[in-house]
């Protein structure tokens, strides 16, 4: 072929990509979008027992953790437990912040997604993505999808149950509608940035293989810092602070702080607007480290 | 017009010299040793379309690198390659929707889903409608006799079965050009027949263009009119299967079935004694004397039937890389370290 040949075959192709983009990219884009969730989903059901029985399991720890904050407490103020005060956190307050933290989790883990994305690096399942015109990111963030579904599908049942058994521990009642959006908006944004978070972490396997200690790592300070363990406004000076600029907080604490309405007015806003920003920036973030990692991949090993 | 051209390609990877022994390994943790292995060395190709080229070479020989270079799933070292007119590694989505990599070893498809469920996320990600989806559909299953499988979960269909569903969804969505890394490893005979049989159809039915590398010689006579054979990641020879015997094998095999009562002892002469099982005698004759010794042979002997044939393809392939490995012996050796002509003769 001469080269002014291939020159035109080049903008002819350019051409077609283009109106290939404006005509129907978007409306596919969506579309692979669905199928890719609703055949994850399905794969979900194939396991439906052990995943039913995992989703419920998921709930023994919440009696273990009621009974040791009563404990706590107990050991607080022995003739009434329930008049102790833990930096302004009754026990009722406590275990409404714990079930609060529950959902917020329920959103924002991502259980498995790391390691098996460092597995489809290692036993080059990857490839399939190289190959196929699918993005592995955006794949794996509509199966998650699908996983989250289907997960609430199954708890909602004994979620409300425990809600409803624990509604005297609410001594608030229920928010406005304004804190009950910002409530759902955290519980989204926490399930995108954690998402983006773990897909980093494991995209860290293009370069280690195996990132079962980095996660291990990175899971013991989640499990502090972002509020699952207790609420972080219980913790001293000057640690506060670094907790109160670090993401890991929305991953756990946020939600249920938006939702007991301890962030309020401006300063949620200004929280919402991080937590929308730590999500763009993770999300960027996995894209920087995934072409890095293709780079390598295709360099190296492949 | 040429469909695949490659010219001067070349992949060399580093590889971490690991050291026998703890202190070694401790000393590994700040200093490491890389070495360069060169899995493929300047190659250069033209395949025209509607080819079907065989890949043929020892583990390690380069021939997965090369297909994983035109999947453009990995970087060249050095030089270039163009299939369709796209350069492979930048991974283009025109480029990805025209072309399909089957690999033995890996699937594609959701273990636990039925294969039709796998099929539909295709349709999808390959933007195939509705219409040509359906009769591709059609189509492929009934040539491959696996309709009433689709609504298997695939982890309960046979190693053949599930080849069978791998090569569906590759061809979906009528890929123009084709790479097959060992598609019938593992299978059984007729399983691999099965296969045969439908890259064969199917390839002369729509012309397109594959390249396929196997260990098994059958899935190749079967298959292949071009072969290309790779080892120390170079090319030795391209050209027809048969051709191979002609450039690499200088001798014959010649069996004579011997008349009762006629003695075999005399016959070392004429060449070295492959398998005698009386009244069958076979011996290896060098190429040129095959007619001298035919001539003496009757002359001398009572013969009922005679055979002349040329060695076994394996052997002559097993020669031959034998041959390339002894040249370059001294060369980075690391990826040619399993390069031994019995990876070959297991056919």
């Amino acid at each position: 072929m001469s080269e002014t040949a291939a020159n035109e075959s080049f903008i002819r192709d350019e051409a077609i990509n283009d109106t290939e983009w404006s005509r129907s990219n978007f409306l596919d884009g969506v579309k692979t979008r669905w199928m890719i969730l609703r055949i994850a989903l399905s794969e979900r059901l194939a396991y439906r027992g052990d995943f039913v029985l995992g989703t419920l399991m998921r709930f023994l720890p919440i009696i273990t953790q009621i009974f040791l904050w009563w404990a706590i407490f107990q050991s607080l103020n022995p003739d009434d437990p329930n008049e102790a005060r833990l930096k302004g956190y009754s026990f009722h307050d406590m275990v409404a912040y714990y079930l609060l933290t529950m959902v917020g989790r329920a959103f924002s883990s991502m259980p498995g997604l790391s390691s098996s994305i460092a597995l489809k690096i290692r036993d080059g399942e990857l490839k399939k993505f190289l190959v196929q015109p699918v993005d592995l990111i955006t794949f794996l963030f509509w199966s998650r999808v699908a996983h989250k579904v289907a997960y609430y599908t199954i708890a909602t049942i004994p979620f409300a149950l425990v809600f409803y058994l624990c509604r005297s521990y609410f001594t608030l009642g229920w928010p406005d509608a304004w804190t009950m959006g910002a409530f759902v908006a955290s519980l989204l944004l926490s399930f995108a940035m954690g998402f983006y978070l773990e897909a980093c972490i494991g995209l860290v396997g293009f370069w280690m293989l195996e990132v079962s200690s980095l996660l291990f790592v990175y899971m013991l300070f989640q499990f502090f810092l972002s509020g699952h363990m207790f609420p972080l406004d219980i913790i001293p000076e000057p640690f506060r602070t670094v907790v109160e600029v670090l993401p890991i907080k929305y991953l756990a604490y946020f939600p249920a702080a938006v939702f007991l309405g301890k962030v309020h007015g401006t300063q949620l806003l200004i929280d919402l607007g991080m937590l929308v920003g730590w999500t763009l920036f993770f999300f960027i973030m996995s894209q920087v480290i995934y072409r890095r990692g293709l780079k390598r991949y295709s360099g190296y090993g492949g | 017009m040429t469909i695949i051209q490659i010219d001067q390609l070349a992949k060399s990877y580093r590889v971490y010299q690991k050291k026998e022994g703890l202190g070694a390994a401790m000393r590994g943790l700040w200093h490491r040793e890389y070495k360069d292995v060169d899995a493929v060395k300047n190659i250069s190709l033209r395949v025209e379309p509607g080819e079907f080229v065989a890949f043929l070479g020892p583990n390690g020989a380069g021939k997965t690198t090369t297909l994983k270079l035109l999947s453009g799933v990995i970087y060249p070292t050095s030089g270039k390659a163009t299939v369709m007119g796209f350069v492979p590694w930048e991974r283009s989505l025109e480029y990805r929707r025209r072309f399909a990599l089957v690999m033995g070893q890996k699937n594609q498809l959701w273990w636990d889903l039925p294969a039709q469920e796998s099929f539909r996320l295709h349709q999808q990600i390959y933007r195939i409608d509705a219409d040509s989806f359906k009769k591709t559909m059609d189509e492929l299953t009934s040539l491959l006799t696996v309709k009433e499988l689709l609504g298997r979960p695939v982890r309960e269909l046979s190693l053949g079965e599930r080849m069978k569903m791998e090569l569906i969804a590759a061809l979906l969505h009528r890929p123009e050009v084709l790479f097959l890394d060992e598609p019938t490893i593992g299978l059984d005979v007729i399983a691999q027949h099965n296969i045969q049989q439908f890259l064969k159809f199917y390839q002369l039915e729509r012309g397109i263009t594959i390249l396929l590398t196997s260990h098994y010689m059958k899935d190749i006579a079967a298959l292949c009119k071009r072969v290309v054979v790779i080892a120390q990641g170079q090319i030795q020879y391209d050209g027809s299967l048969s051709g191979i015997v002609d450039s690499f094998s200088g001798d014959k095999i010649i069996t004579l079935q011997l008349a009762t009562g006629q003695s075999d002892s005399g016959l070392e002469r004429y060449g070295k004694l492959e398998k005698i099982a009386m009244p069958r005698v076979s011996f290896r004759c060098p190429r040129n004397e095959v007619s001298k010794s035919l001539a003496q042979i009757l002359n001398d002997y009572q013969i009922d039937d005679i055979a002349v044939e040329d060695p076994p393809l394996e052997e002559t392939i097993a020669k031959l890389f034998n041959h390339v490995s002894m040249d370059q012996g001294d060369g980075p050796t690391t990826a040619m370290s399993e390069a031994t002509p019995s990876g070959l003769t297991r056919s």
